[in-house]
């Protein structure tokens, strides 16, 4: 059968966006929720020039890697796909080694020149490792093709929680898993999971669990019980985001923000910020830029050429959401507190480029595509 | 479906593209699906924080952000009857420094070493103290910076960021020493006063009346609390203007019935000794001075004394931080013998004619007969009528009229003339003294009354104790030949800025001088005290107005006849006493004087002091008179 893309067959002169090879949907909604960013970020650094500087240098470093990714062919990363997860599982390796503590966790590799976190590269690394690997194969996956599924998200996972970084992990993680579940894993072995998962929990929180994780939990269920220690953050947030009420206090009129009541307030927290001076109409915008972001991966996705670039679209576009929920919801109190910031909103760097790289390789699987014999 | 085999015809095997295609399709709307749930739950999150629960979020962040800064109100001024401040609130320079501002807290103390703002040891402690202060509390490092140390900060200024000269409003007593017994003082608030007052109104207030006038009208003197609404952020940093505002109402002033001119010159005739002296107006019972001696320097107070100088002032046996004044108890002696004598002549018991024979002695009439002698070797004569005996003080003429009179007499009616009772003035402190009756040695001592104690008390002797306000009060009614009043030190308040001035109140016991001719007679007597032939006449003969008065002299220990004031420690020498009052026709002043172990009597030692202030007391009236004279042409 002919699977000819229409919006493609066009050829009569490229435009410039078909040259560059970049979606145009998808990079206006980047563009607008970058934006916003901006502007909250200007808000959440007390007005500080020089971070909002060094923010746009790292959209611009991001935007660079969008582009260029998005020139490669999928076909061409495709095939170095078990050679960059190879690497990135050695690095990670490497980092647990000879790492260096940031923070309290060994994450990063200093290559003299530059450092780098190399769970970074997994973000990428996994979901297309997993991809290239159902491509492969036919779908839906068989039991024996799950387990070797599970085990090339399994290592690097757990590589990466042992540094420890959960939230990473837990973005990686889901990346894979979701691939998994687009591949078309059947409901029984997904109900049955669940239930499993379910009924592991309490083994886990007596068991497994050390004392500051489940404070943690404890924290998150009734922050107000340490009100000045472990639930600060969450009670200053949710009194940031509730103080915002319908229409915000103002830009850079939010008092839990300016008059930094708010921790964190220009990385993880910064959805506290927003909330607080744009109010509930300022959430809905995001939200709403997010799901267009979302929503025009997953078209990506349906419309792809072949089960990987299908895979990895479905992938890439269901973590940026996990991003999205875990921050969002970690800041609104319906989640623990992992450190996940909000993407392309936050401030900070490499977490940055990936996502804008991941955008590049949707781009890239929507703009390379070619007429396919019948 | 699909068949198993090995990885070679796995990998190439037969895909359902199609199929493959549509599983994708469903999984991915599945996926958006969930997608636009989870992002519908993180809206309704949101509207639960910023809808339903956004008044209390907003209170919570106002909570977090708005605090109330107490102001505290000026507290109001003292003045005396002329309009002088006697008590105002100076403005002083204080070093202060906030740690938090500060980079390098030992370097900048160095530095201020160098300029010799504070010295090592200051250093050391502060750096002590310093640990568990919250660091962006404004400390103070040094109070009381002289203008000199003002400049010589300011000059270096830049070079302390976090370190400020702050000005602040400070209880300033411009006479010091002179006024400290008759206002008290202001000191540091401490735990117990804290439990006491109303905190609220005290959160802003460093200081609280610790003694005195200033303690007792601490109600008024304070004013009520201010406060202002002021932004802070998480370091408890202020941010911008107040958004709101409550002044505080200032302290009340006061004006007091003390004169400053009087009270100086009373505290200057007091210098070296111990006593009191207190001047009263005895037709309204206003205190004109009021001295303790030696006193203090109460400026010392009010930013916190030093250990080592507070304890000098306890330990020293001049006491000068005892009010004798106020708590002095002191037998009056021969001062209460005008009022014997007057209540003598009231009852009958003797006339102006009526003399005694003394030998320099006298002899109890009991069974004992027991010798009790005058002061006077040899004594005052063969005939010793009542004018003599106060004139110039004939102590056995007061032991027969008291035996005669007996003690229940005595006591009921020396009471009228406010002893054994609170004078009422506006302190607080002041004892009652006592006059002593049957029924007190009953119930104080457990014994009856003998008719030797009736003796003593008729030279003011024994057990009879009275306070230097109760001497002058006493003399005042007597000089005025009318009603007592309670003694004030305060007659007006100025509340906004009306004066609301007070009426003095009449005491509650008083003799009734229906009799003139009796009044005049002991009046009389008291006037030829300070005449020729009077015990005062040495201290009042150069004196060009009318004055009358009575001396007394004291003795604190068992003495015999081998007394000589030059030999024994000073604890056991005499009391000197002069009581008085002026002008002689219509007195408007009022006086006691007590020294305390001085080698002299009434006459030598305590007359003279006297003088000094009557002296004033005229030059005063004169300079007052002279004024009106000017001002009404």
């Amino acid at each position: 059968m002919a699977l000819i893309d229409h919006d493609n067959s066009d050829r009569r002169g490229k435009s410039l966006a078909q040259q560059l090879h970049v979606d145009l949907p998808l990079l206006a909604g980047l563009i607008v929720l970058m934006g916003f960013g901006l502007l909250v970020l200007y808000s959440a650094t007390g007005e500080s020039q020089a971070q909002l500087n060094r923010q746009i240098i790292r959209l611009a470093l991001a935007f660079a890697a969008m582009f260029f990714l998005a020139w490669i062919p999928p076909r061409v990363y495709q095939k170095w796909t078990p050679f960059l997860y190879a690497a990135g599982v050695l690095l990670l390796v490497a980092v647990i080694l000879v790492g260096d503590k940031g923070k309290g966790a060994q994450r990063w590799l200093d290559l003299g020149f530059f450092r780098f976190q190399p769970s970074e590269i997994m973000k990428l690394a996994v979901p297309m490792m997993l991809a290239w690997y159902f491509a492969e194969r036919s779908l839906p996956p068989r039991l024996s093709e799950l387990v070797v599924a599970v085990t090339l998200i399994g290592v690097p996972t757990l590589l990466i929680m042992i540094q420890p970084d959960l939230g990473t992990s837990i973005l990686i993680a889901s990346s894979g898993v979701f691939v998994i579940f687009l591949a078309g894993i059947s409901w029984k072995i997904i109900s049955s999971l669940v239930i499993l998962a379910v009924s592991y929990a309490p083994v886990h929180w007596f068991f497994v669990m050390q004392g500051y994780q489940k404070q943690r939990v404890l924290t998150f269920l009734d922050p107000e019980k340490d009100p000045l220690g472990s639930g600060y953050h969450i009670i200053q947030s949710q009194i940031a985001i509730g103080s915002g009420g319908l229409k915000g206090k103002g830009w850079l009129e939010g008092t839990q923000s300016q008059l930094e009541f708010l921790p964190e307030r220009n990385t993880d927290f910064i959805f506290a910020v927003l909330g607080e001076e744009f109010g509930f109409f300022g959430i809905l915008i995001l939200l709403a830029i997010y799901l267009w972001i979302i929503g025009r991966g997953f078209f990506i996705s349906v419309k792809a050429q072949d089960t990987f670039t299908r895979l990895l679209a479905g992938a890439i576009t269901l973590t940026f959401f996990v991003y999205v929920f875990v921050n969002i919801g970690m800041v609104t109190g319906i989640l623990p507190v992992v450190g996940l910031p909000l993407p392309l909103v936050s401030y900070g760097g490499t977490s940055m480029v990936t996502l804008m790289a991941s955008f590049g390789i949707l781009m890239g699987i929507q703009t390379h595509k070619k007429l396919l014999p019948g | 479906m699909l068949k198993s085999g090995g990885k070679l015809s796995n990998k190439h095997s037969f895909k359902d593209h199609y199929n493959e295609r549509q599983l994708l399709i469903r999984r991915s709307i599945i996926a958006f699906a969930f997608v636009v749930i989870m992002l519908l739950a993180l809206v309704a999150r949101s509207w639960y924080l910023q809808i339903v629960r956004f008044e209390d979020y907003q209170t919570r962040s106002n909570d977090n952000r708005i605090s109330v800064e107490p102001i505290a109100p000026k507290r109001g001024l003292i003045y005396d009857r002329n309009g002088v401040l006697l008590a105002e609130n100076s403005s002083v320079y204080s070093l202060e420094i906030v740690p938090e501002k500060v980079k390098d807290i030992e370097l900048t103390l160095d530095q201020l070493i160098e300029l010799s703002l504070i010295d090592q040891k200051y250093k050391e402690k502060f750096l002590n103290d310093l640990r568990g202060q919250r660091r962006f509390k404004s400390i103070s490092i040094k109070t009381r910076l002289t203008e000199k140390e003002v400049a010589r900060f300011s000059v270096d200024a830049h070079r302390f960021p976090g370190v400020s000269v702050e000005a602040r409003l400070v209880r300033y007593y411009p006479f010091g020493e002179d006024f400290v017994h008759a206002l008290g003082y202001v000191g540091r608030i401490n735990d117990r006063e804290l439990a006491r007052i109303d905190q609220a109104n005290y959160k802003a207030t460093r200081h609280i009346g610790k003694v005195g006038l200033e303690k007792f009208y601490e109600d008024k003197l304070h004013g009520t609390i201010g406060f202002r609404q002021i932004e802070k952020d998480v370091q408890g940093r202020v941010i911008g203007k107040p958004l709101f505002e409550k002044p505080p109402v200032p302290g009340s002033n006061i004006r007091l019935s003390l004169d400053v001119n009087l009270q100086k010159k009373a505290s200057e005739a007091m210098a070296g000794h111990r006593g009191s002296i207190v001047a009263i107006d005895p037709r309204n019972g206003d205190v004109l001075a009021l001295v303790s001696a030696p006193g203090y320097e109460p400026n010392d107070f009010v930013t916190g004394i030093s250990s080592a100088k507070y304890k000098v002032l306890l330990e020293s046996e001049d006491q000068p931080l005892f009010n004798r004044a106020l708590r002095g108890l002191y037998s009056p002696g021969s001062t209460i013998k005008p009022h014997l004598g007057w209540i003598g002549l009231e009852k009958g018991l003797i006339t102006p004619q009526f003399t005694i024979e003394d030998p320099g002695y006298w002899i109890l009439p009991t069974e004992e007969k027991r010798v009790i002698r005058d002061w006077k070797v040899g004594g005052h004569g063969k005939k010793v009528n009542l004018d003599l005996a106060i004139a110039q003080s004939c102590d056995p003429y007061f032991y027969e009229l008291a035996y005669r009179m007996g003690i229940d007499t005595i006591s009921s009616n020396m009471v009228n003339f406010g002893f054994g009772q609170y004078t009422g003035i506006d302190m607080g402190e002041e004892l009652a003294g006592n006059m002593p009756s049957r029924e007190w040695k009953r119930k104080e001592r457990k014994l009856p009354w003998f008719p030797g104690d009736t003796v003593n008390i008729g030279i003011g002797q024994g057990f009879w104790v009275a306070t230097p306000l109760q001497l002058a009060n006493a003399i005042a009614q007597l000089g005025i030949g009318g009603n007592r009043y309670r003694l004030r030190l305060m007659t007006s308040v100025q509340t906004s800025d009306d004066w609301q001035i007070f009426e003095s109140e009449v005491a509650e016991k008083q003799a009734s001088f229906s009799n003139d001719k009796n009044l005049q007679a002991v009046r009389e007597s008291m006037r030829r005290v300070n005449r020729y032939g009077g015990s005062a006449f040495e201290a009042f003969k150069t004196a060009d107005y009318s004055s009358a008065g009575k001396t007394g002299t004291v003795q604190v220990s068992s003495q015999d006849e081998d007394y000589d004031a030059e030999k024994v420690a000073r604890r056991f020498r005499d009391n000197a006493v002069y009581v008085g009052f002026a002008p002689y026709e219509n007195p408007e002043f009022a006086l006691a004087v007590i020294l305390e172990n001085v080698k002299g009597g009434g006459s030598t030692e305590a007359a003279p002091v006297a003088r000094k202030v009557f002296d004033e007391f005229y030059r005063l009236k004169r300079l007052r008179a002279m004024q009106q004279q000017k001002a009404a042409p």
